[in-house]
């Protein structure tokens, strides 16, 4: 879509009536909007400063930090356990990744091997995790073009998946489940069979989600050829994850820079061609289809073991024996209260989470505690790119890409 | 060393103040005038071809000379390989190019490390505060001498009294 081309159509004066020529000269200047920060669309509470000529975006500005909360500097005052739950409060939609990621960056700093059995449960969580996020990401974005029946059909078997999390944790958002080191405690043969269950019974309801929308000429129209970005662009602003590869780049971290058991895992990365939102969306759905095939060869794949490495001066002890061995309890109270000794240090270890490459960046001076720990957050460094990518499009093409960014505000503003 | 540290360290040599490669991960210091001469080299080079932006951070270190330490994180798509370019800043010019024109995304990541460190970038397009309010006057608080608990702005916003049932 030309933004020019578009322009000099909207003001041609009809030839079949002239006397619209004669028309006094109408006052025509820019108009400021605000959008947000209550805007149903924004996902949270985001503000965008619009400037528009007609219903067209000139420039918009986003002002953010409304849910800023200052986590990075609480993770200078808490030990690297205390810290695991805090990330939970990032992406609140996927806890799950973030535990992960933050998990996956300490143990790099403390160069601890994780047993095999915990990378196939960690493989097996997140990719769960991941149908949940695009699901909620599907379903909110329908909801913001117009489309509500898809909303429904998505939380029914979100519901499936977050009571499964559920049984699992303890909690369906705030998860904190995975451990330095490990995993809190392993999947019961219950938790197994519900999750093959909803293996066979979730793929044909991707079907059902492709059915509304892809015939749909509503969803067709405000999604083909929208918040267009060349692969070129996309690169140099920073996307990740499906934003990225709806250009065509098939960055994915999962092939790149391959870690836990995905390795052992066969599965494609879907990558678009347009750079559209359709694209975007195409390749969403798509993974769906990959994350079901992951999590089947993972559970054919593992094989019994410890769930947590052998580290017992890092890694905390099972709840059971805490409450019944003086020796873990002391193991668990100085855990808690001082730490374990991370080596003086700096790493950037990122991971592949669903809405894109999800970093922290830690420096350490040796201690408990994190000297100083930055998290590269995908939703924050999206809406650098979000003037670009608006710029020409209408008024209601913004809510569209809100939602094509797949945008949290508690990670972009943490 | 990593073959990219050597070709960094024989092509800027007087630049290049420290070069480490820790856990895998390769990490470059220079000289704050060398900065851009480096980034350059790093994105434009066809052996570094670093052309995706991670991440730009920032570390306080009250004790040292030069207090702060500003970190770029690189990515090549093309040559999956992954770089880290440090530069030192002291207190009293807090100033450092700005990377803006090189990648695009370096945009919100350098506000962001300004309005949580208190760095400025020369030549950055728009530098205000991002995530912290336009004005807000408490300073950065990521900076090592900032009270995690705020320097008490917050108790003096004004609060409504509860309404009588």
């Amino acid at each position: 879509m030309a933004f020019e081309d578009q322009r000099t159509t909207v003001y041609k004066v009809n030839p079949e009536h002239p006397e619209s020529e004669t028309l006094p000269t109408l006052r025509t200047e820019e108009l400021l909007l605000n959008m947000g920060p209550q805007h149903p669309s924004t996902h949270g509470v985001l503000k965008v400063i619009l400037e528009l000529e007609g219903e067209r975006l000139v420039k918009s500005t986003p002002v953010m930090g409304y849910l800023h909360r200052g986590v990075e500097k609480l993770a200078e005052d808490g030990t690297y356990h205390q810290f695991i739950p805090h990330t939970d409060r990032l992406d609140y939609v996927c806890a799950m990744y973030n535990n992960f990621a933050y998990c996956r960056a300490v143990e790099k700093l403390l160069n601890l091997q994780v047993p095999e059995r915990a990378e196939y449960l960690r493989t097996i969580v997140a990719e769960v995790q991941r149908i949940i996020g695009h699901q909620f990401w599907l379903s909110a974005q329908a909801l913001d073009i117009g489309a509500m029946t898809v909303f429904f059909y998505c939380f029914r078997d979100r519901e499936i998946l977050l009571d499964w999390f559920d049984e699992l944790c303890g909690a369906r958002l705030t998860t904190s489940w995975y451990r330095i080191g490990g995993v809190e405690r392993d999947l019961t043969p219950t938790l197994i069979d519900k999750l093959k269950q909803f293996l066979d019974y979730f793929p044909p309801k991707i079907d059902e989600y492709q059915v509304f929308l892809e015939k749909n000429r509503i969803w067709l129209g405000r999604t083909k050829g929208v918040a267009v970005i060349s692969a070129e662009d996309a690169v140099s602003f920073g996307l990740s994850g499906p934003v990225l590869r709806g250009s065509g780049v098939d960055y994915d971290l999962r092939k790149y820079e391959p870690y836990s058991a995905y390795p052992k895992c066969e599965f494609s990365v879907p990558v678009g061609k347009n750079g559209d939102t359709y694209d975007r969306y195409w390749i969403r759905v798509m993974e769906l289809y990959e994350s079901v095939k992951i999590i089947r060869q993972c559970l054919e794949q593992m094989q019994d073991g410890p769930i947590m490495a052998d580290a017992p001066s890092v890694t905390l002890p099972p709840k059971e024996r805490v409450f019944t061995n003086l020796e873990a309890m002391i193991q668990q109270f100085k855990l808690f209260s001082q730490g374990f000794d991370a080596p003086p240090g700096e790493i950037y270890c990122g991971t592949e989470a669903h809405k894109g490459e999800l970093g922290f960046h830690i420096v350490s001076t040796g201690g408990g505690k994190p000297y100083r720990l930055k998290i590269r957050a995908p939703s924050f460094i999206h809406m650098g790119a979000f003037d670009h990518m608006a710029k020409g499009y209408m008024i209601s093409d913004a809510c569209t890409i809100f939602g094509t960014y797949d945008i949290v505000m508690g990670e972009c503003d943490r | 060393m990593h073959p990219l540290l050597l070709r960094v360290q024989h092509t800027f040599s007087a630049g290049v103040t420290n070069v480490s490669d820790w856990r895998g991960d390769v990490s470059v210091t220079v000289t704050r005038d060398k900065l851009r001469e480096v980034a350059q080299f790093l994105r434009d080079d066809p052996g570094m071809d670093f052309d995706y932006i991670v991440h730009v951070s920032s570390v306080d270190w009250p004790d040292d000379e030069e207090r702060f330490e500003v970190v770029w994180e690189f990515y090549s798509i093309r040559k999956r390989q992954r770089i880290r370019l440090k530069t030192r800043v002291p207190e009293a010019d807090c100033v450092v190019d700005s990377l803006t024109d090189l990648w695009r995304g370096a945009d919100f990541m350098e506000r962001e490390v300004y309005d949580m460190m208190g760095i400025r970038f020369r030549n950055h397009p728009d530098l205000r505060r991002i995530l912290m309010p336009d004005d807000y006057t408490e300073g950065y608080p990521l900076r090592k001498d900032f009270p995690l608990r705020g320097k008490g702005w917050r108790d003096t916003f004004d609060f409504l009294d509860e309404v009588p049932r």
